[in-house]
């Protein structure tokens, strides 16, 4: 995964609540045994009404998405994060996230941002004609209007996007660990060995 | 002396490999489901890196969400190709995956094949106590057998098949205590939409369910398994109920089940993981069981949920203008103008299938229904679709097969079928559909479709008069 610390651009205004998965990606598209590609069925469904934020050229290309409450509900298909991260979307903002997008989000390198609801409209307001910035190492969202907003975001999580870090092979170096608690489960649940069937 | 634990709680300490500084845990991993949609990145990723699965024991294959519902073998008992390229691809890719990484998968044309999360708790394969994923929102499912299920993305996937373990952040815990008798015609599909359309679709967000209370003690494991599937819709990842007596007799003698002296062993240790008195969750919803109706969906998320004596409400009648805005797009899509009686929408497609309901009891309450009627003329498609062929073959033998197709249903082979259109079960663009599903998304069954989810029972009533349908008042009884 390529190192992310700063987010810079232009943001789709999207706004709405409960941008579900099938919205985000629909199942049709879930076809696909590569990662790649997938931008192309992107917000299929708001793409179909007219003057979206999705085909209006101001917008072209921007590297971050502001959303309202609970973005990427619903299914757990990774292929959500890898459609925006085809799209070239590099972060998200909105007031609330499920927890498996953005989960889902971060192992692909994609920042979640969540900020109140006031700061996620007065960047909307924003975003419709000027660039935002997102930057991982002081943790704000910027304007260039002087707006600051602060946000929260698990440390490991951050030191795993500033750094690009591959979390199967951090987790691979606990080998040692892991063997020992199969040793220890083996006495004393046995019977979680799983049968033949 | 310990402090008291909840299930929840018990089943994370009993799984945690290593503890951070900063909280999350290193989680073992007791069963991996795996399926041909969210899979095959995975494989591909551990094949690039050239790593393997760590315990093949532990994982099972079964294809489920791209089967064609239709008969898979011809008369000679050859397998009959699948028409879409894409899905024949998929299928073909978890085919030469799961022997290459030495996983135990169930073929397409095997008797045992289903959807996933009919396949574990059948097969035994999901156990109380468990930690269980799959790479699939609706795995919060085995939590009616007291597991800890949840689904997680296709890196996740990849990452339990390399190591057996997630990195993980422990939830918060809300209680959902249900207590009382359900009223005649009630299913806990219907429990599980009050439910929801009580705490709203992101009302258990970060936090794992556990279902309380007389209602879910009384309660079939088959309808443990309803509820607990939806735990999802609700906004949480995962939905417990404690195993009990009622679980143990479902478990045992299933092929994959602990048998002899570790069936002994491991019922001792599930009936250590029941919630301690004195535990506090970080949440507590009680409903009344006597509160419960009859209910269905009216919009496009599950929380638009609404009694079936109830009317299409108006957008304006909710306090939050984005709901109102939301309730406003919901009912423009779902072709609905507030104030009409639910009884009085007609249908033209009925869908009884899905994670959700499609177990054995599932179709005997909906063929309970349907046994001498016939399916409404202005009924297009009516699908039973059987969670698994074991599910098939019980209902088969009961001859609840028959009293479908005289009643003028179609009766198919198991597979998600319908619940999300990925196979070629689709309900046409502006058409509207029963279905005992979970999701009401815009296009999820189709493009345009319009879904409103409810129990099979109420399906089979919907399929009947071809119209939106109490079931009390086809079956008798009082409410
Ligand atoms: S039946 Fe529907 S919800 Fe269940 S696994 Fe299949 S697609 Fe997902």
């Amino acid at each position: 995964m390529d190192p992310i610390t700063t987010v810079e651009g232009r943001a789709y205004p999207l706004g709405r609540k409960n941008v579900d998965t099938d919205v985000i990606i629909p199942a049709h598209y879930l076809k696909t045994i590569t990662r790649a590609g997938l931008g192309r069925g992107a917000f299929e469904t708001i793409r179909a009404e007219p003057g979206n934020v999705f085909d209006d050229p101001d917008y072209a290309g921007a590297p971050i998405l502001i959303a309202g409450d609970n973005f990427g509900c619903g299914s757990s298909r990774e292929h959500a994060a890898w459609a925006l991260g085809d799209m070239g979307v590099k972060a998200v903002i909105a007031p609330s996230f499920s927890d498996i997008f953005s989960g889902n989000a971060f192992k692909n390198g994609i920042v979640t941002v969540v900020l109140p609801q006031e700061a996620v409209d007065r960047l909307l307001e924003v975003a419709k004609d000027h660039p935002i910035t997102v930057d991982l190492e002081s943790r704000t969202v910027t304007t260039p209007f002087q707006d600051r907003f602060v946000f929260e975001i698990d440390p490991f999580r951050r030191d795993c996007l500033m750094q690009g870090l591959d979390e199967i092979g951090l987790t691979l170096a606990r080998d040692a660990a892991i063997s020992a608690y199969e040793a220890r489960i083996a006495g004393e649940r046995p019977w979680l060995a799983a049968k033949a069937g | 002396m310990n402090a008291p634990r909840t299930l929840y709680e018990k089943i994370w300490d009993a799984h945690v490999v290593e503890r951070r500084d900063d909280g999350t845990c290193l989680i073992f991993i007791d069963r991996h489901l795996v399926h041909e949609v969210t899979s095959p990145q995975a494989f591909e990723g551990l094949r690039v890196a050239g790593r393997r699965v760590r315990r093949p024991d532990l994982t099972l294959a079964v294809p489920d969400h791209n089967l064609p519902t239709t008969p898979r073998v011809d008369a000679a008992g050859h397998r009959l190709p699948i028409a879409d390229a894409e899905s024949a691809q998929q299928l073909a890719a978890l085919e030469r995956n799961a022997p290459e990484f030495g996983i135990r998968y169930i073929d397409a044309t095997a008797p045992e094949q289903g959807i996933v999360h009919v396949v574990g708790p059948e097969q035994g394969f999901s156990l109380p106590g468990a930690t269980i994923v799959c790479g699939d929102s609706h795995t919060s499912c085995h939590g009616g057998l007291g597991a800890l299920a949840f689904g997680i993305g296709t890196s996740e996937v990849e990452h339990v098949l390399a190591t057996q373990t997630l990195l993980l952040s422990p939830s918060k815990t809300m209680e959902v205590r249900v207590d009382g008798t359900l009223g005649f015609g009630v299913s806990p599909k219907d429990v599980v939409l009050a439910i929801i359309g009580r705490i709203g679709a992101a009302g258990g967000t970060g936090h794992v369910i556990e279902y309380t209370g007389s209602v879910f003690r009384d309660m079939s494991v088959e309808g443990r398994l309803t509820v607990s599937n939806m735990s999802i819709e609700g906004g949480a990842r995962a939905g417990l109920v404690a195993p009990d007596e009622t679980t143990f007799a479902y478990l045992k003698g299933r092929p994959m089940a602990p048998a002899g002296q570790d069936w002994d062993a491991a019922v001792a240790w599930w009936r250590t993981l029941a919630t301690d008195p004195g535990a506090r969750y970080d949440k507590v919803v009680v409903l009344d069981a006597a509160d419960i109706a009859p209910s269905l969906t009216w919009g496009t998320s599950p929380e638009d949920v609404v009694p079936i004596t109830g009317v299409v409400p108006d957008p304006e009648s909710f306090a939050d203008p984005s709901k109102q805005e939301a309730a406003r797009k919901s009912l423009a899509y779902m072709g609905l103008t507030p104030g009409t009686r639910m009884q009085d929408v007609a249908v033209e497609n009925i869908f009884i299938g899905s994670c959700t309901n499609s177990r054995i009891e599932d179709l005997r309450a909906a063929a309970a229904v349907a046994r001498g009627r016939r399916v409404a003329s202005n009924v297009r498609q009516a699908l039973i679709v059987p969670g698994s062929g074991l599910v098939k073959r019980q209902a088969e033998a009961e001859g609840l097969d028959r009293i479908f197709i005289e009643a003028g249903f179609q009766w198919r082979e198991p597979g998600c079928s319908m619940c999300l259109a990925m196979n070629p079960d689709k309900v046409p663009s502006g058409e509207r559909c029963a279905s005992t599903s979970n999701r009401n998304f815009v296009g999820r069954q189709g493009p345009g479709a319009r879904t409103h989810l409810l129990s099979p029972a109420m399906a089979a009533a919907a399929a009947v008069t071809g119209r939106l349908t109490d079931v009390r008042d086809l079956v008798g009884g009082s409410a």
